[in-house]
């Protein structure tokens, strides 16, 4: 039989549905235009989404990636297209997220002469990509798509970028079919799980009397939520989550007490410091949760599972290092570790949050003032909602606000920028994450400084029909920086006075309905309509000017020097 | 565990592909790390490449470069060791004036003295090599610096690891369609018996 000819670019769209990618995020360009012009053809069975520009493109494709779990995929051109995409990598990398990146370039016999929108893609973006490859020959492109699509989903997600030059792009060659990618000699993806990593941390946590779980987003990558789940119920182990392991546990399981680090509950943070056995699952220490290192869970042995060996004695020294993905290793940990209760270690976590209730939480969700509180918005939300949303948040209080009041029944429901904290990740990663889960309501979160940082995906909105609820929560200042001016730069307020347009004004002029509240008695009526209405909504609320995120560990000091107030 | 710094040699095995030097190299870049000396050379095994890497630092750090290296995509495997575990040597080139030589008995005793090997004479210079450890190398370098040492220059450290079994049979291993036997070094699981008294 004769091989099918197909140019460079068909062989790249038939990669993509042999993947069985659904969704691009993109935007055309010279050096990209020959895979447009295929996709033209394949228009009815890949969706391509038109944004406004191609950071919003890539943090679309992070959206996508973290409400789905699969591949998120973003084209761009060659130049500003592509360094355009810089920032989305850098995040994707920091939070391992699965992309494939496919950006154009200009002909191979141009490459070095400084052509037209001529970048050096490849090394600009090789330390924010856990691959790249640039391809000048179009024999090349199914097996190169294969490997990218390969290395994005396995073992530790993250971002590929595969440059294609424009002759590559155009080159006529014989498709002999896609063949998926599984094997990589040089690389491998996870190891087998040893039984003496197993042996030794059951050991440790049968022995354990105060045992704590540390659980990040290898829970959620790992697709493991229903083992951890049964590992925590087993072991009785009270259980907290960095930011990004937000929502693989329900936030109202009885033995989810809370979360991590600079903005995390008053009960894990200090009782880090006094439990005997910490089990960080599928985090990697960051040092937004570990607050000052030479003071962290000193008293602890660690175990710490993770896919990824570089991570094992990072930043944290691992008494029992436990390689291998979670979901196999979870398992073998639940089958050897013992029943237990342990109602009195329970409660003491039961008693810090009471504490932290009391003297913090309860101020932010039903405050006295006339002002309203971030707080109190995301408790009306919870209310309308009852855990089912999707949250997207931008950076900054608003977000430490939402991951800390959020209540989610399901995974895969907190989407942020983690490890980076990209300002203007909010608004476009939202509208990705409706691409990813087209059955679920999603609201996007955001300051009014991230906001206007990528408001051009207002657009992307209008065109595409999809259906985001924004909710900017404004207290006419960059809060968080201004949070740190008051507290350690004695209320030195240096540029962090942000104004901003007609919010409600902007929304409609792109066809969006909105509102705007300014006092309390509207709030709840208000985040009602924008819950429940059909298609896009926009909902400004008017927050406190000058209020804090508490808790709050101050940096440079211990998780258990945690401040209420 | 944080000793004092000193020489590490890393081997990495590698795929042979354009731009992973500079890959390995931003590992370094980002931490700040000098490297001393940087070689690339095929290895044992067809087709694989190996780069053997000198730093000055503390054993933790290069543990988790090295662990960085390693999570490369096209990294097979990377080694890190001291200075007594591995063969090394360095080959050095010296350009001297003829004139200096003939004239010069001194000079001609030094380089017999040095072992070194004349790889070029001509009438206005001639070039010597030695190889060596760097002190070695450097000695003679200081030793000819009066007699007119016109050029010097010396190779990337190259070196054998003495424990090692080389890499026929551990590439058969990463061809294998499944995942690696290989254990990340802990510390502990060798004294368990100390940590699981609580």
């Amino acid at each position: 039989m004769e091989a099918k000819q197909l140019t460079g670019s068909q062989a790249v769209l038939e990669a993509f549905i042999a993947e069985g990618v659904d969704t691009i995020f993109g935007y055309p360009g010279g050096a990209i235009m020959p895979i447009y012009d295929a996709l033209y053809d394949y228009n009815d069975k890949l969706k391509h989404i038109l944004v406004r520009h191609e950071q919003g493109g890539i943090h679309a494709g992070q959206g996508y990636a973290r409400t789905s779990g699969k591949v998120g995929v973003v084209f761009a051109t060659s130049g500003p297209g592509a360094t355009n995409l810089v920032t989305g990598l850098a995040d994707a990398m920091i939070d391992s997220t699965p992309l494939v990146c496919i950006t154009g370039q200009v002909f191979a016999h141009l490459l070095g002469t400084d052509a037209f929108q001529e970048t050096d893609i490849i090394n600009i973006t090789m330390p924010v990509t856990k691959w790249n490859y640039q391809i000048t020959d179009a024999t090349e492109i199914p097996h190169i798509i294969a490997k990218a699509f390969y290395l994005a989903k396995s073992g530790r997600p993250g971002p590929v970028l595969i440059d294609i030059s424009k002759n590559a792009q155009l080159q006529k060659f014989d498709y002999e079919g896609y063949t998926p990618c599984n094997h990589v000699r040089s690389y491998r993806p996870k190891p087998i799980i040893r039984k003496e990593y197993i042996d030794a941390a059951v050991a440790l946590i049968n022995g354990a009397k105060k045992p704590m779980i540390a659980f990040g987003q290898g829970v959620i990558l790992g697709k493991a939520e229903k083992e951890f789940k049964k590992f925590v119920e087993k072991s009785g182990i009270p259980a907290a989550w960095t930011i990004l392991g937000l929502s693989a546990l329900p936030t109202d399981h009885p033995l989810n007490v809370g979360m991590l680090g600079m903005h995390g509950n008053y009960g894990p943070n200090v009782l880090t410091n006094e439990c005997d056995v910490l089990i960080a699952i599928g985090m990697r220490f960051d040092d937004r949760v570990t607050g000052r290192l030479d003071k962290y869970a000193k008293q602890a042995k660690i175990i710490h599972l993770d896919i990824d060996p570089s991570e094992i004695d990072k930043n944290v020294k691992a008494d029992v290092g436990v390689w291998g993905d979670c979901k196999e290793t979870l398992p073998l940990l639940t089958l050897g570790i013992e029943q237990k209760e342990r109602t009195e270690w329970v409660n003491l976590f039961k008693d810090y949050a009471q504490k932290e209730y009391d003297q913090c939480i309860k101020d932010e969700i039903y405050p006295k003032t006339e002002e309203m509180t971030m707080g109190e918005v995301i408790r009306i939300v919870n209310e309308v909602s009852k855990g089912e949303a999707i949250m997207v948040t931008d950076v900054g209080q608003h977000q430490m606000v939402t991951c800390r009041y959020a209540q989610f029944n399901q995974s895969r429901s907190n989407v942020t920028s983690g490890g980076l904290g990209t300002m203007g990740f909010g608004l476009p990663a939202a509208i990705g994450a409706k691409f990813g889960a087209l059955d679920r309501t999603v609201v996007a979160v955001i300051g009014d400084g991230g906001f206007q940082m990528t408001l051009q995906e207002l657009g992307t909105i209008m065109q595409t029909g999809v259906d985001v609820k924004i909710l900017i929560l404004n207290n006419q200042f960059l809060g968080m920086v201004r949070q740190w001016q008051q507290l350690f730069h004695d209320k030195r307020y240096s540029f962090v006075d942000i104004q901003s347009p007609d919010y409600i004004m902007l929304a409609k002029s792109y066809g969006i309905d909105g509102a705007k509240v300014e006092h309390r008695d509207q709030l709840a009526a208000a985040v009602k309509t924008m819950l429940e209405s059909k298609g896009s909504y926009l909902l400004e609320v008017m927050v406190g000017k000058e209020n804090n995120v508490f808790p709050m560990v101050p940096q440079g000091c211990s998780v258990s020097e945690i401040r209420l107030k | 565990m944080n000793e004092e710094k000193q020489e590490y040699t890393i081997t990495v095995y590698t795929e042979n592909q354009v731009g992973l030097l500079n890959r390995i190299a931003i590992i370094f870049s980002r931490r700040k790390i000098n490297v001393e000396s940087l070689n690339t050379s095929p290895s044992e095994v067809a087709g694989i490449h190996r780069f053997t890497i000198v730093v000055v630092e503390n054993r933790d750090v290069v543990n988790k470069v090295v662990r960085q290296i390693e999570k490369q995509v096209e990294v097979l495997k990377a080694y890190y060791n001291t200075n007594d575990e591995i063969v090394w040597q360095e080959l050095a080139l010296y350009k001297v004036l003829s004139e200096e030589i003939t004239e010069k008995v001194k000079v001609e005793r030094l380089l017999r003295e040095y072992g070194a090997r004349a790889v070029a004479i001509r009438k206005d210079f001639i070039v010597f090599e030695t190889t060596g450890h760097r002190e070695e190398t450097n000695r003679l370098m200081e030793a000819l610096a009066p007699f007119g040492l016109v050029e010097f220059v010396r190779s990337a450290r190259v070196a054998i690891i003495k424990e090692s079994a080389g890499f026929h049979e551990k590439l058969k291993d990463f061809e294998k369609r499944e995942p690696g036997e290989e254990l990340i070094e802990n510390e502990y699981l060798g004294k368990r018996e100390a940590v699981f008294t609580m």
